[in-house]
């Protein structure tokens, strides 16, 4: 009996070691293959400037333009979705404390809206524009990538909400407060890492994604100066070089994403500090 | 015989299906320690709760009867119920500290009612601090996070942060179950200096606890009141079968 609960620990020991390597291998591989193809094609030029004439044939010029295009998209997809999913978080976590099953369908129904897939709300956010006569636009892109990853950080938030103890709800209703305090004020502060988190998901998210923001923000080689300018992103600009059948602007595909995978990088650091730095007040039950 | 902060009559409660509360009918009387006493099931932390209308967070929770703070009926009440939870401090079976500081703890009772001058705060703050005999302990850190406290400490904490909302009645859900003995002790001796000016409603299953510091007993057994008095007839001279049987220790 003993030999078997012995081999049996090492079984899953054994398997959970495999399936840790498999994942960090698969990681490994993908950081290690963009690097060694991007890093030599990574340059001052690429990083300042807009693409030259002839750019996509491998003449001179940079992707400054899809890295602005894709930091001002993500920002302002993420505040959006923010600030329009942490009262969404709270109020079906608080207010609609006594309404189990009406929460329940909420849950569900975001969950339904996570496994939609980008290219659904970008046909989506099409047909939007094409009835109010908008054209190819950052706004539009941001509206689009917005409902894209509401769904996504609401139920995140959720899930943080979710795991405050009950007792933390009932010793702030009896000092007397009202839900909104609670939910502004204890909810937001015991719950502020987690937060920060959730919003970095729904960041990494829409700087990602290219299908919902092929038809709504469109492509260009300027930088955008206002909203309803259509602007170039960096998993676009991956896409077109990728499919360029010279080798060197394939190469330069590569490039671009090590640019991706820094900002999502620099920007999961800065969450990562600010989550520790407010992590302090929060009751550990 | 007392005067009585709050009356309950035939009080009903159902969960779902189940009939929790059994035609309660107690009266609590005014700046005494009312203890309610029972084996563990028996409905003593319900009962607690439905004063102050938390039981109202779930949905399945149906109440019927009359529960009476002061004559105004708390039940059919148009009053807003923060209003009503105001009047009635809770301390839970753990402490429950806010996520700021100590000092905003104590201050956020406050706040909340529209005092936000700093010198009142500070002196507030200073003043239920000592109450709970936690400023000496924490007056050179009041700025930390109040999760740097122990669990004793949190729980003074709690009491001095329900104090300060200024309430008449002081609900505590076995306040010390989670507590060593040197800080349930502090928080025994606590509230029998409070009694003076509040009014202390206690669920504990403790009866060295109850035998301490009880002015009047409430003894429920499943879901029913089956006996209540005054401490001292309670202990000396208990008059039901099963009061008797549970002060012997037959169940707990």
């Amino acid at each position: 009996m003993r030999k078997i609960l012995k081999i049996e620990e090492r079984f899953y020991r054994v398997l959970m070691f495999l399936a840790t390597t498999f994942i960090g291998t698969a990681l490994f591989v993908i950081l290690f293959s963009i690097l060694r193809t991007g890093l030599p094609h990574l340059s001052w030029e690429m990083l300042s400037e807009i693409p030259h004439g002839g750019y996509y044939f491998g003449k001179s010029g940079g992707i400054f333009n899809a890295i602005v295009g894709s930091v001002y998209l993500s920002l302002g997809s993420s505040l959006i979705a923010f600030l329009v999913g942490l009262p969404i978080a709270m109020f079906i976590n608080i207010h609609l404390i006594r309404h189990t099953k009406f929460v329940a369908v909420i849950r569900f129904l975001l969950d339904l809206l996570w496994g939609v897939p980008s290219i659904v709300y970008g046909a989506f956010g099409f047909t939007i524009m094409v009835f109010f006569g908008m054209r190819t636009s950052l706004m539009a892109g941001i509206i689009t990538v917005s409902l894209f990853i509401l769904p996504i950080i609401v139920r995140a938030m959720d899930e943080v909400l979710r795991n405050v103890p009950k007792g933390l709800l009932e010793s702030s209703l009896s000092l007397g407060s009202t839900n909104s305090e609670i939910a502004y004020v204890v909810y937001f502060k015991q719950c502020l890492p987690g937060i920060i988190t959730a919003w970095l998901l729904a960041f990494g998210r829409a700087i990602g994604d290219a299908a919902s923001i092929l038809f709504t923000t469109g492509y260009t080689d300027y930088v955008p100066h206002a909203l309803n300018e259509p602007a170039a992103t960096l998993p676009l600009a991956i896409f077109f070089q990728l499919s360029s059948p010279i080798p060197e602007v394939r190469e330069r595909a590569y490039a671009a994403s090590a640019i991706l995978i820094f900002i999502v990088l620099t920007v999961s650091v800065i969450s990562r500090i600010l989550g520790c730095k407010y992590n302090k007040n929060k009751i550990n039950f | 015989m007392h005067n009585s902060v709050i009356d309950i009559e035939h009080l009903n409660l159902y969960y779902g299906k189940q009939h929790i509360l059994k035609d309660i009918n107690i009266s609590i009387p005014a700046k005494k320690i009312t203890v309610i006493l029972g084996p563990s099931g028996c409905g003593k932390t319900t009962l607690l709760r439905s004063l102050n209308r938390l039981t109202e967070l779930d949905a399945s929770v149906k109440m019927s009867g009359k529960i009476f703070l002061n004559g105004q009926d708390l039940l059919s009440s148009k009053e807003d119920v923060t209003t009503i939870r105001k009047k009635m401090g809770l301390l839970a079976q753990r402490p429950y500290p806010l996520p700021m500081s100590i000092y905003n703890n104590v201050a956020y009772g406050l706040r909340i009612s529209g005092r936000r001058k700093k010198k009142f705060l500070n002196n507030r703050v200073e003043y239920y601090l000592r109450q709970t005999n936690l400023w000496e302990e924490v007056k050179d850190r009041l700025k930390e996070p109040a999760a740097t406290l122990s669990i004793g400490q949190q729980q003074r904490l709690c009491l001095a942060r329900g104090l300060a909302v200024d309430p008449q009645i002081i609900l505590a859900d076995e306040p010390t179950s989670a507590l060593d003995p040197h800080s349930s002790r502090m928080i025994e001796e606590k509230f029998a200096e409070l009694k003076s000016n509040y009014t202390i409603v206690l669920v504990t299953h403790i009866l060295r606890q109850a035998r301490n510091i009880a002015d009047h007993v409430i003894f429920m057994y499943m879901g029913q009141v089956v006996e209540q008095a005054d401490a001292r007839d309670f202990f000396d001279n208990p008059q039901e079968q099963q009061t008797k049987a549970y002060l012997q220790g037959q169940f707990y």
